[in-house]
């Protein structure tokens, strides 16, 4: 009997020891929900690198299609779930979540080099000069325009160049006959999607989303130009079928020698550019966003970051791989390992400044230019209470523009006046901003 | 025109018309896999390409990027998994329906059906804060609760419409021979209606496979089925029909291939009660 309890307890000893020293070396998983595009499936590629560095930290990947990861990613954050250690969120989600405590600070310390950040990017993501996501890549807006297709048309094409000569450049161009459309812009209603062009379309005519009292202004003389301005152009000079045009079907016509010109995220001109991808590779010019009254706002500042939740239970691993992730050294990786052309642009200025980079991308001066040009602080004419260019950093926002681009897309397939669309659109926006308590 | 040429030109046409609406059912189907064989400069090429140099790139980038036998699996699991529970509590639910019926026996069947009228969003929020709560979320064990409940209605009617249409002399028999309720279901009913119970589980096999929306939004990486993995593979910013094509050929390949082993099963479970 004795014997049995010697035996039973040494093997409980065992087993505990075991069970400590797995304990020990143990992994801490972390979940990172994501987005599907070029430079996070780099990332997800580069993750072994990570964990090589960091032996104690695996990397779970969950990407999502936009849409959804907005939705997941809400759901989860809003609702405590844990679910992400890491989330994608973008230049409008981060201010707003950090604000409301959703958000972890990011952790900028050491030889992090926050200062390296751009400056309108790391504002953007930021509340009260706190960071709460750290940018991967950023964007801004240009005119990305077919060099031969304006030359044989005697034309030229500058940086901010006024709309009306944006407009007489794709009625040179225009001749749907031979499959040529003057102008591509995005026409498909969302906030994140025709509205974000409208907006800065609407913002270099002077108009603004909200007044001083947050009273919307979508019934102004400056909307109702901009948005007439933006549906004749697209109607006369656009390709058929504009108003579901959103940034990949412009891109495949791009891509494909049928557009003209096509104003659209800065991201574009690595696609465009891209000799796989694109049959007009090297045929593209790159100019800054046309304006009208002003040149404020005329070109929208987005970033895709990465937050970590407050919810998290792995702060500090999740903390380890955002640093990494959006680290100079990361860009560095991705140089040497993928080419510099593929790196994570609009971060960094030190980026900018790599010999290495400005070889291998041949835009990479004309988004640095666009990105710095954009101030979220300082976007309209007249003076406004809000974040943002393309959009209001509130959370009231997404319902608002969502409306709105219905009706403007509504305007543009001939379903609806200009005014109609306007009307309607601020009446949906007033109820909402009094349902609020704004006013 | 004689009648028996009239005849030959009705079914000539009769033929050509079920052709006719068979090809358009599988266009999408042939289009998604061809695309999957071309480039994403092919893929989206005006007018579209039939003829094409195929290339295998695209089930490469899918084969790297997703752990797709990890997918595939929380598909069989929770598929299957949720098909076996729904019959085991459909089963003895329709077999009292369909022999022991009430007066409320209707109401309850419309009642159960009516569930299925309601949109999924509109129950997002208490589904999710309950899974969140239970420890359910991104958890093959909640999607296969999900799924059960999603499909326990349809499973229930096809079956009552089955088992109502069994002659009850024979029930009646065996109960003269001393079988129990019990005995009656699963030593008699159970075995004729083998056919009509085998097509509602691979009714309820499909219907669950295709299911995306509760598998997008109640499941992150550990419990993620083949559709949420086909759904990562759209793209914001970015071309990518060629690879989300990929990715929804070798998604569709099992159920496919499956459903074509048991078509046979699967029309008569369909077709049955429709011709008395």
């Amino acid at each position: 009997m004795q014997r049995l309890t010697k035996t039973t307890l040494s093997c409980a000893v065992s087993v505990a020891a075991c069970l400590t020293a797995a304990s020990a070396f143990a992994e801490t998983q972390i979940t990172v929900a994501t987005v599907n595009n070029g430079h996070m499936i780099e990332m997800q590629k580069l993750t072994p690198e990570f964990e090589k560095a960091n032996p104690g930290i695996k990397v779970k990947w969950v990407t999502l299609e936009e849409g959804v990861l907005r939705q997941n990613v809400t759901q989860d954050i809003a609702n405590k779930s844990g679910l992400y250690d890491v989330m994608t969120i973008g230049m409008y989600e981060a201010p707003i979540w950090g604000e409301r405590g959703w958000l972890r600070e990011i952790d900028t310390s050491g030889d992090y080099d926050v200062n390296d950040i751009l400056p309108s990017i790391r504002g953007g993501l930021s509340f009260d000069n706190t960071m709460y996501a750290a940018p991967f890549y950023g964007e801004s807006s240009m005119v990305m325009y077919r060099k031969d297709l304006v030359k044989a048309a005697g034309m030229e094409i500058n940086d901010r160049d006024s709309w009306t000569h944006i407009r007489d450049v794709a009625a040179a161009v225009h001749d749907p006959d031979n499959g040529v459309y003057g102008i591509c812009l995005r026409g498909k209603a969302g906030w994140g999607d025709n509205m974000a062009l409208m907006t800065t379309i609407a913002n270099s005519f002077g108009a603004r989303w909200f007044d001083e009292n947050w009273k919307p202004q979508l019934e102004s003389a400056e909307w109702k130009k901009a948005v007439s301005f933006y549906v004749d152009t697209l109607s006369k000079y656009g390709p058929p079928g504009s108003s579901s045009n959103s940034f990949n079907e412009n891109l495949a016509l791009f891509n494909e020698g049928k557009c003209g010109m096509w104003i659209d995220a800065t991201i574009a001109a690595s696609f465009v550019t891209d000799p796989k991808q694109s049959k007009v590779h090297d045929k593209v010019g790159f100019a800054q966003s046309p304006y009208a009254a002003t040149e404020k706002g005329a070109n929208w500042l987005w970033a895709w970051a990465l937050g970590i939740p407050a919810a998290t239970k792995n702060a500090e691993a999740a903390q380890t791989f955002v640093r990494w992730a959006t680290s100079k050294q990361y860009i560095d990786l991705v140089g040497q390992t993928n080419g510099w052309a593929a790196v994570p642009t609009g971060t960094r200025t030190s980026t900018y400044e790599n010999a290495k980079f400005q070889q291998a991308a041949v835009f990479a001066e004309a988004e640095l230019k666009a990105i710095n040009s954009a101030n979220p602080n300082d976007s309209t004419m007249k003076p406004s209470p809000y974040v943002g260019v393309q959009f209001a950093a509130i959370p009231e926002f997404q319902a608002i523009g969502t409306t709105a681009g219905q009706m403007v897309s509504g305007a543009l397939s001939g379903t609806m006046s200009v005014e109609q669309a306007l009307k309607s659109a601020n009446r949906s926006a007033d109820r909402q901003m009094r349902q609020a308590g704004y006013y | 025109m004689k009648l028996t040429q009239q005849r030959k030109l009705r079914t000539v046409l009769t033929g050509l018309f079920a052709w006719t609406i068979a090809l358009a059912l599988f266009f999408p189907i042939f289009w998604m896999f061809i695309t999957s064989f071309k480039t994403e400069l092919q893929a989206i090429s005006v007018p579209p390409s039939l003829f094409f140099e195929p290339t295998l790139e695209n089930f490469e980038i899918v084969q790297e990027r997703s752990n797709y036998l990890h997918h595939a699996m929380n598909s069989v699991i929770t598929s299957f998994g949720s098909t076996l529970i729904a019959l085991a509590i459909a089963i003895p639910a329709a077999y009292s329906m369909a022999f022991f019926p009430t007066k409320k026996t209707k109401d309850i069947l419309l009642w159960m059906l009516s569930t299925k009228m309601l949109p999924a969003v509109g129950v997002l929020v208490p589904i999710y804060i309950l899974s969140r709560d239970y420890g359910l979320l991104d958890s093959r064990t909640g999607l296969i609760i999900i799924f059960t409940l999603m499909n326990l209605p349809i499973v229930v009617w096809m079956l009552f419409s089955y088992f109502k249409d069994l002659p009850k002399e024979i029930l009646e028999a065996a109960r003269m021979d001393g079988a129990t309720p019990w005995d009656e279901m699963v030593k008699v009913v159970m075995p004729l209606s083998i056919g009509a119970i085998s097509s509602t589980g691979l009714l309820s096999i499909v219907l669950c496979w295709n299911e995306a929306f509760w598998s997008l939004n109640l499941t992150a990486s550990e419990a993620a089925p083949l559709t949420a993995m086909i759904a990562s593979y759209s793209s914001p910013e970015g071309l990518f029909w060629a690879k989300l094509s990929a990715a929804s050929t070798l998604a569709c390949a099992p159920i496919v291939i499956f459903g074509w082993f048991c078509q046979k099963q699967l029309v008569q479970g369909l077709t049955f009660g429709a011709v008395k």
